[in-house]
């Protein structure tokens, strides 16, 4: 089953090598993984996507919470939780082509960021399985390029992830 | 006061309590040995070669349960350390390695000896820091002492680039007292619902079996479990980790477990209802095919480690904590329960354990004409009375070693279990005679594994380390020999050296005594000689069987029910 996990370390450096060895080393499989800074300055805040059964997404958290920088580990499997995704796709548009995208973006609430004579980009947000249906409705529309962000993951309610006190 | 960061670091050993540094000197750490030639509260031994340098510190930190401590350079420096690293992280073994690092100005430009330290060593250790300033030092090396020795200890490495030490930048010294790592904060005490369920499982098991491992012997509960199992009245088998932390001589204990374990303990392991696990992880060496090991056991597993936990194996009641600690709140309950319940399953049990052990798995063949080499390490233990510490190298010499020399008691039996490193025996025999002078360590090697790290019959006499070398030399690679003979019909690839060197004169020409010993009926005296010379490094060079194999086995693959008997 494929999980979305969310994990707070110490913002110090090969914080990133840390985790990505992790998975090589062990053989898990990371789909995605995002990681940027939050509000607090002392912590980097990963979002990674893989998948397993039970027993390899629990040694997968068990092993990320062994590693000494990291603060705090969630499986938003666990979680009611939002996932929201960023991707970008430059098309090849052409005639009649250009009215089809045009349509396409509206439906997925996507936006045109980006127009030339011969191409559209398309900005679209949303979890991921709403961004694979983007591109199956593309069909044979032309994909010059598609970038993707990876996964985010937040809890819904009120309450964060919890820090451990010291 | 006002310090550099050479004599920081040098001041923050003193403050840990730490006698002995283990290393190797080069341009990159020339201000720390600077610090430390200035002072004489920590020794330093100078090795021959870095993996003999973390081995030593590994060795001594095996013995005394205290971590081993280690100096040497960047670049090569560093990348000779890492099996010595890897062979510690391996086994859980606390120690803190500073490596040397080129100037920060220069760290990324392929400098002179630069090699990505904090890279290299990330797999394979459990901890790893840069000192990026001066002002850094203290706290981080707190951490590192703090985090080596801790929940499951392991190496950590603190790599130092050159500029931090230089002598010309000091800065206000002070020791931090305390160290808090809001992401680091191992569990001590077990759950108490958890014990209490376990117990109960426990005291009603009819056929229990008692399994531990290395977690025992580094958790210092070695009394505890003593106190535990006999209190159980239960068979106790312990892994190639844990042997010595309950007495091998007493008749509870029914030997090492696994690949190479005696009958008695294998069929317990298969045939249990409970099977209590304490401070051992499952390790395939220990489990054979994990489809087959232990179908009717109820499984409860106490480590410090939760990752360890449901692994390789899932178990009914996990509980994490320090095996001592549980242990102790375990053997509450189980007298307050009364005991364990005296059942007629139970006594039924034990008469079956009983005929298993009648199988006498571990009775080799005798020779007159040749030496068995398990005739010699039972001989060894004859003549040290089972008091000696005994460091092995890798091979069959290894699992005779842990077969036939019965420990009673932990931290006496020093190997590496989990890389299984050749080289690993003498410089961990130096490293535990250097904490324990007054005892006798003897090191139980092959003539292969030996030659891996034989540059430190040069360390043992510069610093007068008089242990005594059991070479049990049958002129194979044994171990691979006898995989070559089971599994590839005798075809020898590679497992034969020739042009072995004349041990007796290669340890004469290190200034050590050297014996040459090529009959049983001499194997006695030898030993007797070589250990009567209290203040030499005697190097025995036992000729042995050369085709002798190691039994029982359990082949790759199989169940521990199905074992290889001879
Ligand atoms: C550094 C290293 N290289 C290779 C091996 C693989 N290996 C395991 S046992 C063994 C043979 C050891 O020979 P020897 O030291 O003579 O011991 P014996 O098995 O003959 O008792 C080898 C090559 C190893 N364990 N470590
Ligand atoms: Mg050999």
């Amino acid at each position: 089953m494929r999980h979305i996990i969310s994990i707070l370390m110490e913002n110090e450096a090969g914080a990133l090598s840390r985790v990505a060895g992790l998975f090589s080393a062990r053989g898990y499989n990371i789909e995605s993984l995002c990681v940027a800074p939050t509000h607090d300055e002392s912590l980097s805040r990963l979002t990674l996507v893989t998948s397993g059964d039970e027993q390899v997404i629990e040694q997968i958290v068990k092993q990320l919470n062994k590693l000494i920088d990291v603060v705090k580990v969630q499986d938003m499997a666990d979680t009611a939780h939002i996932e929201r995704e960023l991707m970008l796709v430059k098309l090849q548009a052409f005639d009649a082509v250009r009215e089809e995208v045009y349509r396409l973006a509206d439906i997925f609430r996507g936006q045109i960021i980006d127009v030339t004579e011969s191409s559209y980009t398309v900005q679209l947000v949303g979890p991921g399985n709403k961004l694979d249906a983007f591109i199956d409705a593309l069909g044979s529309i032309p994909v010059v390029e598609i970038v993707r962000s990876g996964a985010l993951g937040i809890s819904r309610g009120p309450r964060g992830m919890l820090i451990p006190e010291v | 006061m006002e310090l550099s960061g050479g004599e920081i670091l040098v001041e923050c050993l003193k403050s840990e309590g730490v006698d002995t540094v283990f290393g190797y000197p080069g341009g990159a750490v020339l201000h720390i040995y600077d610090a430390l030639y200035q002072q004489e509260q920590v020794n330093h031994v100078l090795v021959r070669h870095e993996q003999g340098a973390v081995h030593m510190a590994d060795g001594y930190a095996r013995a005394t349960g205290k971590p081993g401590v280690v100096l040497v350079t960047s670049g090569p420096g560093a990348t000779n350390a890492v099996t010595g690293i890897a062979t510690a992280h391996m086994d859980s073994i606390p120690l803190v390695v500073f490596t040397g690092q080129v100037h920060s100005a220069l760290i990324g430009n392929d400098a002179f000896q630069e090699v990505d330290n904090v890279g290299i060593t990330r797999p394979c250790v459990k901890h790893n820091f840069m000192v990026k300033d001066v002002s850094e030092m203290a706290e981080t090396i707190k951490k590192a002492f703090y985090v080596a020795t801790t929940g499951r200890p392991g190496p950590v490495v603190v790599d130092i680039p050159k500029d931090v030490t230089d002598p010309k930048v000091k800065i206000p010294f002070e020791y931090p007292e305390k160290v808090a790592m809001r992401s680091y904060q191992p569990t001590e005490k077990g759950h108490s619902g958890q014990i209490r369920k376990a117990v109960d499982l426990i005291v009603n098991a009819e056929r229990p079996m008692i399994y531990t491992g290395g977690g025992v012997v580094l958790g210092r509960a070695g009394d505890e479990l003593t106190h535990f199992t006999q209190k159980l009245g239960y068979p106790i088998t312990q892994t190639l980790m844990g042997l010595g932390a309950y007495p091998s001589s007493d008749k509870q204990h029914l030997g090492m477990l696994g690949m190479h374990g005696t009958y008695e303990a294998n069929m317990g392991m298969h045939h249990c209802d409970v099977l209590i696990a304490i401070g051992a992880r499952f390790d395939d060496r220990v489990t054979g095919d994990l489809s087959k090991f232990c179908p009717h056991a109820k499984i409860v597993h106490v480590d410090i480690d939760p990752s360890s936990i449901s692994k390789n194996v899932v178990v009914d009641v996990p509980i994490v904590g320090a095996v001592k600690s549980v242990l102790t709140e375990m053997i509450e309950l189980i007298n307050q329960a009364g005991g364990a319940k005296k059942t007629k399953e139970l006594e039924a049990w034990w008469d079956q354990i009983e005929q298993w052990r009648g199988m006498k798995c571990l009775d080799y063949k005798w020779s007159d004409e040749i030496i068995k080499p398990q005739y010699v390490v039972q001989k060894l233990w004859e003549v040290t009375k089972g008091d000696a510490f005994v460091t092995s190298d890798v091979g069959q010499h290894q699992m005779w070693a842990a077969q036939y020399y019965g420990f009673n008691k932990p931290h006496r039996w020093i190997n590496s279990g989990g890389l299984g490193t050749m080289g690993f025996g003498l410089p961990a025999a130096l490293g535990a005679k250097w904490a324990y002078p007054d005892e006798e360590v003897a090191c139980i090697t092959g003539e292969g594994s030996i030659q891996m790290c034989i540059q430190e019959l040069s360390t043992a006499l510069q610093y007068n380390l008089p242990v005594k070398i059991v070479s049990l030399n049958n002129g194979y690679l044994g171990m691979v020999r006898q995989w070559q003979e089971f599994f590839y019909s005798g075809r020898y690839a590679m497992s034969y050296m020739e042009s072995l060197p004349d041990f007796v004169k290669l340890a004469e020409s290190y200034g050590h005594v050297g014996m040459r010993i090529e009959k049983p009926s001499d194997v006695e005296g030898a030993l007797k000689e070589a250990f009567a010379m209290k203040d030499r490094l005697v190097f025995m060079d036992f000729q042995t069987d050369p085709e002798e194999n190691v039994y029982p086995m359990v082949p790759a693959g199989a169940g521990l029910n199905e074992m290889i008997l001879v």
